[in-house]
């Protein structure tokens, strides 16, 4: 089992070479050197952010040399600071975001899990039934869904029209005069329109593959196996099939990962939600280069870590991966 | 094995009801985007302060915006920047997916390993964050979006590409044409690539509903096509800023995006099916 940690780790190591590779090409895609851009045809850019890009980048200096810095600096989490009026380092302003950003995400997950699993099993066993035909079609429009646009009217319906939930950020004013447990509430309020968008679609995805997975699965000869041998219905299903349609969906939830965190964009900027995907947008509102060049590779680099969550737990739960 | 023939596809693709739905919307949009001049019944640019946040009404079915502009006409006008964006932006996507898919699947070893390794760390990026900071440096303008959504999707197409010349490869038909001295190219390009056409089509087309998608959450961020050329996405950002006020402004341009994305997904799955009832899920 170390053994295939170790493997899998170092399997990283040139993914996150080519992450940084990538990075660093778009720092340098405005045509021309990004500093001249900015002074001569960007009015938003003086020359004094022209120096510090210059400070930043390492412009004066040769290409591959260039780049030889910025990754040292990003090895020690040097991310140099804001352009915008604070100029705070980046790696802070970053860090104080990213949690919300990560609860919000786990948590939509979560939902993904409940709902979507027994919804993919249930259509499965019973394929053909109203059931099925019904979740298909919901799943058929979850494909289609802009959730962007689905935000906006639940927002207009739960926020304006029942007034039930706040429709923007994470806290009401009051927070501060409130017990913890209501605290709590009051927070658990503002995340459930978030949550529930964020993780919708996920949901039909999930549920699609779940099926999927489970058909392919109950058609296998243990299966049959299992209910030759005069096994209740619900333990052939629970115990023998679920078990084998569960594994492969440990990947696809790792998959997902950059979906959710490249979600949190939209969804933070529409309900004001003070995680890193809205400081990414407002940094690109505001050009705030350091701050976005940061976040992309953040952004990278929790996609592989999803990535290899998913491997390791996979690997835990079926031998025949660590093995081969 | 049967040969496949044309009136097969055409035979099973007509009796597939939600694939001919999929392409009357899709049909439907064409004609309504061509027809734009002629059907919309006002200037999708004529401001009408007089006429600012109507309801819908007979004179506009569908209101007016915050400027007093008739949002069926926009939502008109938009749909050649929806259909635009959308091919444009696949059509990149398929060249450079073709282009990397078949080269890394035709020669295998190095080629294979760094075109793959390049794949995978593409998709590490989540793909909003990496259209997003792209835009950052370049200018939000339709060009520019369509760019970069075609830039940073043709890691599915290389995959299908590459997994379809892997397999044709060592066929005997890829033998003959080397036998009688077909070059790397040639066999590439008129033997092999033909056969993967399928898988590129299909994907091709749930792409086009892909890349409408992103960018009409592109536009509704304010960062996708600039007001005041109308897009659906940059009206659903005038519903934003008048969410108490005007519910009319977020309803009918989410609906037409939903429709459109959902036609072309009902399409390219029709397509997959007809191709092959095999391959169907």
């Amino acid at each position: 089992m170390i053994a295939y940690i170790v493997k899998r780790i170092l399997f990283m190591v040139p993914l996150l070479i080519g992450i940084t590779i990538i990075s660093f090409v778009v720092i340098h895609l405005a045509p021309g050197s990004p500093t001249d851009l900015q002074t001569d045809l960007n009015p938003r850019v003086s020359a004094e952010m022209k120096a510090r890009m210059q400070a930043l980048y390492d412009l004066d200096k040769p290409l591959y040399q260039q780049y030889f810095i910025w990754v040292k600096k990003l090895s020690v989490m040097d991310l140099g600071t804001s352009f915008s009026p604070d100029r705070r380092p980046v790696i802070d302003k970053i860090m104080e975001r990213l949690p919300i950003t990560i609860i919000i995400n786990v948590l939509s997950l979560v939902l993904i899990i409940v709902v979507a699993l027994p919804i993919g099993v249930l259509s499965a066993v019973h394929q053909d039934s109203w059931f099925d035909k019904i979740t298909g079609v919901f799943v058929f429009i979850g494909f289609a869904m802009p959730t962007f646009w689905l935000a906006l009217l639940l927002m207009i319906l739960f926020g304006i029209y029942l007034g039930w939930l706040p429709i923007s950020g994470i806290r009401s004013l009051n927070y501060e005069y409130l017990t913890p447990i209501a605290a709590m509430i009051d927070l658990g309020k503002h995340l459930i329109l978030p949550v529930l968008l964020s993780a919708f679609g996920g949901l039909a995805g999930f549920s699609r593959y779940m099926r999927a997975n489970m058909l392919e699965v109950i058609r296998q000869d243990y299966i049959t196996t299992a209910r030759a041998k005069g096994l209740s219905e619900r333990a052939v299903i629970f115990k023998h099939a679920l078990r084998n349609a569960l594994l492969p969906v440990i990947t696809i939830l790792g998959l997902s990962v950059p979906g959710l965190i490249g979600g949190s964009v939209i969804f933070e900027t529409i309900f004001a939600i003070p995680g890193m995907g809205q400081l990414f947008y407002m940094s690109t509102m505001s050009r705030d280069y350091p701050v976005i060049m940061g976040i992309l590779v953040i952004g990278a680099v929790l996609t592989l870590i999803g990535n290899l969550i998913a491997d390791v737990s996979y690997a835990l739960a079926d031998p025949r991966i660590r093995v081969s | 094995m049967k040969r496949f023939t044309h009136s097969d596809f055409w035979y099973r693709f007509s009796r597939n009801k939600l694939a001919v739905a999929g392409s009357v919307v899709v049909v439907s949009l064409f004609v309504v985007s061509m027809l734009a001049p002629w059907i919309s019944p006002y200037d999708p640019g004529d401001i009408n302060l007089q006429m600012v946040l109507v309801p819908p009404s007979a004179a506009h079915p569908l209101g007016t915006d915050q400027l007093g502009r008739d949002v069926l006409s926009r939502m008109i006008w938009g749909s050649r920047i929806s259909l635009k964006v959308g091919f444009v932006a696949v059509g990149i996507a398929v060249v450079i997916g073709a282009i990397l898919g078949a080269m890394a699947g035709y020669y295998g070893r190095w080629i294979d390993a760094v075109v793959m390794r390049f794949v995978d760390v593409m998709l590490c990026f989540p793909s909003f964050f990496l259209i997003l900071a792209v835009i950052a440096f370049l200018e939000p303008s339709i060009w520019n979006i369509m760019i970069v959504i075609g830039v940073t999707g043709w890691m599915g197409i290389t995959r299908l590409v590459r997994a379809d010349f892997v397999s044709l490869r060592e066929r005997e038909f890829v033998q003959a044409a080397r036998c009688i001295g077909a070059n790397d190219f040639r066999i590439i390009f008129v033997h092999i690539l033909p056969n993967a056409m399928a898988s590129i089509l299909v994907a091709a087309t749930l792409g086009v509903a892909g890349a409408i998608l992103t960018e009409s959450a592109l536009s509704f961020l304010g960062i996708g096509v600039q007001p005041p050329t109308p897009s659906w996405g940059n009206i659903l950002t005038a519903g934003k800023d008048n969410i108490d006020i005007a519910w009319w402004l977020s309803l009918f341009p989410g609906l037409a995006i939903l429709i459109t994305v959902l036609g072309f997904n009902l399409l390219g799955e029709g397509i997959r099916d007809s191709l092959d009832p095999r391959l169907r899920q």
